[in-house]
């Protein structure tokens, strides 16, 4: 994402063409100075108030024993970040249980969801007849919302009524898996409805990175006698480069995010293992009224996340060297 | 040879496709199910009868009035779009095209939060939403989200890629900024502003996590808020839920059928060319 964005400003300040200066001139200062501002106001007053003022409210909050229904907002200065670091704090077994359920959630449908829609859009990667329909069939989960998703999924995985145990019983295999109240099965089941939902997106997002590679270069190994499987590491592979790293960032962001599907189809169980980071944060926050206690784990949760992508940016950057 | 290979394709792609559309299906054919029809085992695909209890009984219950939060999630999504396209192309068209000091801060601004989870603010708004007064009215599900930088980003580069010519005649006409923003550029913008209005639907459409936090009278919830208070009265009767899941999706998946091209751009853009 960053190529296209220092892409686009370099596109935006590229001097026009001699002889032409002057005509362009008049377009872009043509009018009242304010003129600029008032385009961009109705959608800056949004952006102050609902992106760039949480990000300093919230670690203002964080400093703070908010209680969302108390006058009093003492300051507290590190407090909340230190009760959850330390083991005695009533805070610390939850809090660290949620990031362990986050954590594994991340580490097993990441890989998934990188792999798995690659194969698809390699599959769809060359036109034939019905190609648009199979496409369209493979992202369809994916216009359904979480909500949906989540209570259809609770549904077929029910131990005694869903499709998948009755699927599996007529087929002989065991019928009385818990899917959605036991581990490991309940992380089986929030990973696989996971990729089944999302992989759609990441798919047609590969498709297009796909369409980007000249076809002159596959011509080219095939003439060196490259077989399919070179053509796919030495072509395929490089070309994606930059779609590799934009679905790897993007996927473990929203993995790490994971809410919903733990919140309606395993609802945390069993006990509270598979709770997730921002299900404990919204809890902590909104349910219990400790503002300052979740503005704190948001502040550290969000820390966590960008050394991810940094690492992430670090690794796929010095591959390309 | 090749025919062989094509069948076997086609064998593939249909499996797959499978994997994929049965769980939708079964959502619909168990809506049109009885209580006791849904719980036999083994279970039966079709319906049998074909029973209209799971529709019933959502618009005949009281505590859960799923066509009134039907009806607050079409105005929720239909006035976050509008508020999208409207913000979204002025501020993307000042980005593209107008000179203006503080251009490239409050670009690179905009466009740093695209890498924020936006649950990582998820406290702050509330807060923020509670001091305005929006908590449990319409308007918290419909303007906080207006805040992304995607339509803005998403709109700013499709303006770039409009050659300037275009716009450079209308002004020796004498058109100002705002007659050359309504006239010229948008009209050429059609198909971008078509997909951002899709996914903006979409997305608020589906939204769950900030609507089930912030949003607490029986009626004034959306539609996904609401699903889960179902799940928890109906439980096991399935058929009432799947209902419910079936209204939800009908929407976007009538909607997904006939923008399906600006739905899959607008998804493989975010990916390369923004």
């Amino acid at each position: 994402m960053a190529d296209v964005i220092e892409a686009g400003a370099a596109r935006d300040d590229a001097s026009p063409p001699a002889g032409r200066t002057g005509r362009r001139r008049g377009v872009t200062e043509r009018g009242h100075r304010a003129t600029p501002y008032l385009f961009l106001a109705p959608y800056l007053i949004l952006f102050l108030v609902f992106g760039l003022a949480p990000i300093l409210f919230g670690a203002w909050i964080s400093l703070h024993q908010w209680d969302l229904q108390l006058p009093n907002r003492p300051f507290v200065g590190l407090g909340n970040y230190r009760d959850l670091f330390s083991s005695d704090s009533a805070i610390y077994g939850d809090w660290w249980s949620s990031v362990r359920a986050t954590a594994i959630f991340t580490v097993f449908s990441v890989p998934l969801l990188v792999v798995v829609p690659l194969g698809l859009a390699l599959l769809l990667n060359r036109s034939f007849p019905g190609r648009t329909f199979f496409r369209a069939a493979f992202f369809a989960p994916y216009v359904l919302g979480v909500a949906v998703i989540g209570l259809l999924w609770r549904f077929l995985l029910d131990a005694n009524l869903g499709l998948v145990n009755r699927l599996l019983g007529v087929v002989g295999l065991p019928s009385d898996t818990p899917w959605v109240t036991d581990v490991p099965w309940a992380w089986v089941s929030l990973v696989g409805v996971t990729v089944w939902w999302t992989c759609g997106f990441n798919a047609v997002i590969y498709l297009a990175g796909l369409q980007d590679i000249p076809a002159e270069l596959y011509e080219a190994a095939r003439v060196d006698g490259a077989n399919g499987w070179d053509r796919f590491r030495h072509v395929t592979l490089p070309g994606l480069r930059p779609v590799l790293l934009f679905v790897l960032t993007t996927t473990i962001l929203a993995s790490a995010n994971v809410f919903g599907q733990s919140f309606l189809i395993t609802q945390g169980a069993p006990g509270e293992q598979t709770r997730t980071v921002v299900w404990r944060i919204v809890d902590e926050g909104l349910r219990d009224y400790d503002a300052g206690r979740a503005a704190a784990m948001s502040v550290l949760f969000a820390l966590m996340l960008a050394v991810v992508s940094i690492v992430n940016f670090r690794l796929f950057r010095y591959r390309e060297d | 040879m090749t025919t062989v290979r094509r069948v076997g394709r086609y064998a593939v792609l249909i499996g797959i496709t499978a994997v994929f559309v049965t769980p939708l299906v079964w959502m619909l054919l168990t809506s049109l199910k009885t209580y006791a029809d849904a719980q036999r085992d083994p279970p039966s695909w079709l319906p049998d009868p074909f029973s209209s209890y799971g529709y019933d009984q959502i618009v005949h219950n009281t505590a859960n009035p799923v066509l009134r939060w039907f009806v607050n999630s079409m105005l929720a999504a239909s006035l976050h779009t509008l508020l999208v396209l409207a913000t979204a192309s002025m501020a993307g068209y000042a980005l593209a095209r107008l000179r203006f000091a503080g251009r490239r801060l409050s670009f690179a601004l905009i466009v740093g939060t695209l890498f924020l989870p936006p649950t990582s603010l998820i406290i702050p708004n509330f807060v923020i939403a509670e001091r305005l007064g929006w908590i449990d009215t319409l308007t918290v599900v419909v303007v906080p989200g207006a805040a992304s930088a995607f339509g803005v980003f998403f709109l700013r580069q499709f303006f770039l890629s409009i050659p300037r010519e275009l716009e450079e005649a209308a002004v020796l006409d004498g058109a100002n900024h705002w007659a050359v923003f309504t006239r010229v550029l948008l009209p050429l913008s059609k198909p971008a502003l078509a997909t951002l209005a899709v996914l903006s639907f979409l997305t608020n459409w589906n939204d769950f996590l900030w609507p089930v936090y912030v949003l607490f009278s029986p009626e004034r919830l959306t539609l996904p808020a609401g699903l889960g208070l179902l799940q928890g009265a109906y439980v096991t009767d399935y058929p009432v839920i799947m209902a419910g899941a079936v209204l939800a999706s009908v929407p976007v998946l009538i909607l997904f059928v006939f923008a399906q091209r600006h739905v899959i751009q607008g998804v493989s853009r975010s990916g390369l060319k923004g």
